[in-house]
């Protein structure tokens, strides 16, 4: 998993609520057998003027210039700040995928759903929740300055805008810890197999019929 | 200390805790389906590691899976990245030997949310999870049921566990009587209606009351499947005699003295008398009405007597702009009456509503009506849940009420709740689907859902247009 400590990035608007995950990266492209790819068909339905299917050239489909990553001023932008409840309905984590491949480390917004903010780590990728003002304001600001970046400080855990507020934002310290250091959750929970095979084998012995493999 | 149903859920299941509340805690039960999986099974191997507990898992092909054809044999499946995934899944359940595999084609194959508590594989008191946010479902048989990623799943695969903060506990009540017509879908919408979709976030949901005692194991579990579009990852229900009655029997659920060992347990799984709910809702049963949504979120939701908003009257700039952009998607007019809304497909399908009991009521409404599908209507869509659920159906005859209609009756699978396979909307066809979700795109690109109950759908598709059920009742 790539680490996460230090990032200072351009900011794109995202500037609606309930942005969700079939939005994000829309389901023909879940057909992909492997991990990588999904960047070039990120929001793919808002992105591009004709439908995409996998496997398509995309660089030769007519692009949508009213989206807003299309404009010039948010070309290489690696923050995304978005509205409340930001990656909610399928738990599809080709959508973090998506977001992370396309270029953008983190993504700042009021909420987000439980599963898309839980795969989001999983991968390295931020998901930052701050009050409905702060994303108010980054919005307003990010859309009124061209070229505005802000420094996020994973271990300080803060967002410092230009202007030098700072505003911080919560985060566990199990993901904390495993996002600073690059660890992935398999490797640090099977440092526990033994207490895993102890349990294991106590839910058996008491509860033997969850156990049942009785298949025709 | 009282404890609520998720608490038990969950505590019983900890192996290890960090300071920071951070549980492991160990997965009974892992569904896998051939989309979320494949990127595990291939993370597993690169890492060189292996799968913990083969006979933990209940597999199956659905997503991609055609509704007609299937005569062709795996060549039925005509998009060849859609076979693949099909085709990868048969060989990862071959090389990790697990043997509770419904494949395509295989006579109990169907949605992994269906197939699993029919084959009781689904048991009070387990975890559950399933790279697949409506595993929420299998809540329905009081136990701790929830979607997960693909990383988690590959973690699942790796340690039998998931890393896992608890969930905050919220009670949804709903006492009363349902009118007659109105289902489990409606009480369903008209709950996210009230609390918005992300009302239940970072909660674990209980419904109870006397109108959830009262409803059918698949009317819970359609109930539960919901759960995920009100935000909440988990819904469950208490164990009761519905729940025992439902599984007792089943491939996977216990025999004989196992058996009576085990509902000896599994009447514990309700929630104590006084345990604390961080957040309580409570609705009247009676006051709900068929539900119809009319935007790109299930939220955007209206009883059938009501009208398409008028943006103009939302004092609140941001709700405003995303009424203004869904009325735009769905092309609706504000202050159309719901009831004046034409659509042009049907789809009566979805882990939220393919159930035995859902095609009887989309049947019994088709034959109340005794006409045949509307002539704006290109096509009226009926695909089971299951292979077992076709079987059920057609043994009842119900088939032939469809078909004769004008219906279409299909091979069971996900189908046009998502259209992966070639079940879609074309760009501006409007929809009366009994599935979960009305976003953007997600029937088929520039599609226009609206979600509805079976007996609404099969109503639809009758009148051509949304019909209040209630009057046929």
């Amino acid at each position: 998993m790539d680490k996460f400590v230090v990032h200072k990035g351009l900011v794109a608007p995202m500037d609606r609520e309930n942005v969700d995950t079939d939005a994000i990266i829309p389901k023909q492209f879940l057909k992909s057998i492997h991990r990588t790819g999904f960047g070039v068909n990120l929001f793919d339905a808002w992105r591009y003027k004709n439908e995409g299917q996998p496997g398509m050239d995309n660089a030769t489909r007519p692009l949508n210039p009213d989206f807003v990553l299309n404009q010039a001023r948010y070309q290489g932008a690696s923050i995304l700040v978005a509205g409340k409840n930001f990656g909610c309905g399928s738990s599809r984590e080709h959508a973090p995928w998506a977001l992370q491949q396309y270029g953008f480390r983190a993504v700042i917004a009021p909420s987000f759903a439980d599963i898309f903010f839980n795969n989001s780590y999983k991968n390295g990728f931020l998901p930052i929740a701050l009050t409905d003002s702060q994303v108010r304001r980054l919005i307003d600001e990010t859309k009124g300055f061209v070229g505005y970046e802000v420094t996020i400080d994973l271990n300080a855990q803060t967002v410092t805008t230009p202007g030098g507020e700072v505003m911080a934002f919560d985060i566990t310290p199990h993901r904390k810890f495993c996002l600073l250091n690059g660890f992935d959750d398999i490797g640090l929970s099977l440092r526990h197999a033994e207490k895993i095979t102890a349990f294991e084998a106590a839910r058996k012995a008491r509860h033997p019929y969850y156990f049942n493999t009785r298949i025709a | 200390m009282a404890q609520t149903l998720y608490d038990k859920l969950f505590d019983s299941h900890v192996v290890h805790q960090e300071e920071d509340g951070t549980a492991l805690v160990y997965i009974d039960r892992h569904l896998v389906h051939e989309v979320t999986s494949p990127q595990a099974f291939e993370g597993l191997r690169v890492a060189g590691r292996k799968l913990w507990r083969a006979d933990s898992i209940v597999s199956t092909a659905d997503h991609n899976t055609p509704t007609t054809g299937w005569d062709r044999g795996i060549d039925g499946i005509t998009d060849p990245t859609s076979k693949e995934q099909v085709v990868t899944l048969d060989k990862n359940m071959k090389i990790y030997g697990a043997l509770a595999y419904f494949p395509f084609l295989d006579k109990r194959q169907g949605i992994v949310h269906v197939i699993g508590p029919e084959q009781g594989a689904t048991l009070p008191g387990m975890t559950v999870v399933c790279g697949d946010s409506h595993t929420s479902t299998h809540g329905a048989f009081a136990c701790l049921a929830h979607g997960i990623g693909t990383s988690e799943v590959e973690h699942v695969m790796a340690t039998q566990c998931l890393v896992a903060k608890k969930m905050k506990n919220m009670l949804i009540r709903v006492e009363g009587i349902l009118p007659a017509g109105v289902t489990a879908k409606d009480m369903a919408l008209a709950i996210i209606g009230r609390i918005g979709t992300a009302g239940g976030t970072g909660c674990a949901v209980e419904f109870a009351g006397s109108a959830i005692r009262a409803l059918t194991m698949e009317g819970r579990m359609t109930l539960c499947n919901m759960a995920i579009e009100a935000g909440a990852r988990a819904g469950m229900i208490a164990f009761d005699d519905a729940t025992a009655a439902y599984l007792k029997g089943r491939t996977f659920a216990p025999k004989g003295k196992e058996w009576d060992i085990a509902v000896e347990y599994w009447k514990t799984l309700k929630s104590d008398d006084g345990a604390h709910f961080d957040n309580v809702i409570e609705l009247r049963a009676e006051t709900i009405l068929p539900q119809v949504t009319w935007g790109t979120s299930p939220e955007m939701v209206t009883g059938i007597d009501g009208r398409v908003p008028d943006p103009e009257k939302i004092k609140d700039a941001g709700k405003r702009g995303d009424m203004e952009r869904a009325l735009l998607y769905m092309g609706l007019t504000p202050d159309t009456p719901m009831t004046e809304i034409h659509i042009d497909k049907v789809f009566i399908g979805s882990c939220t509503n393919s159930r035995i009991e859902d095609i009887r009521q989309a049947a019994w409404v088709v034959k109340r009506l005794g006409k045949r599908v509307a002539g704006n209507v290109k096509l009226a869509l009926v695909v089971p849940g299951s292979g077992l659920v076709k079987a059920q159906a057609e043994a009842e005859g119900l088939h032939t009420i469809f078909t004769d209609a004008g219906f279409e009756w299909r091979e069971p699978g996900c189908s046009m709740c998502l259209a992966m396979n070639a079940d879609k909307l074309e760009a501006g066809e409007r929809s009366a689907s009994t599935s979960n979700r009305n976003f953007e795109g997600r029937q088929g690109t520039g599609g226009r859902t609206h979600l509805v109950s079976p007996a609404m759908a099969a109503a639809a598709a009758i009148e051509g247009k949304f019909a209040d059920v209630r009057r046929l009742v």
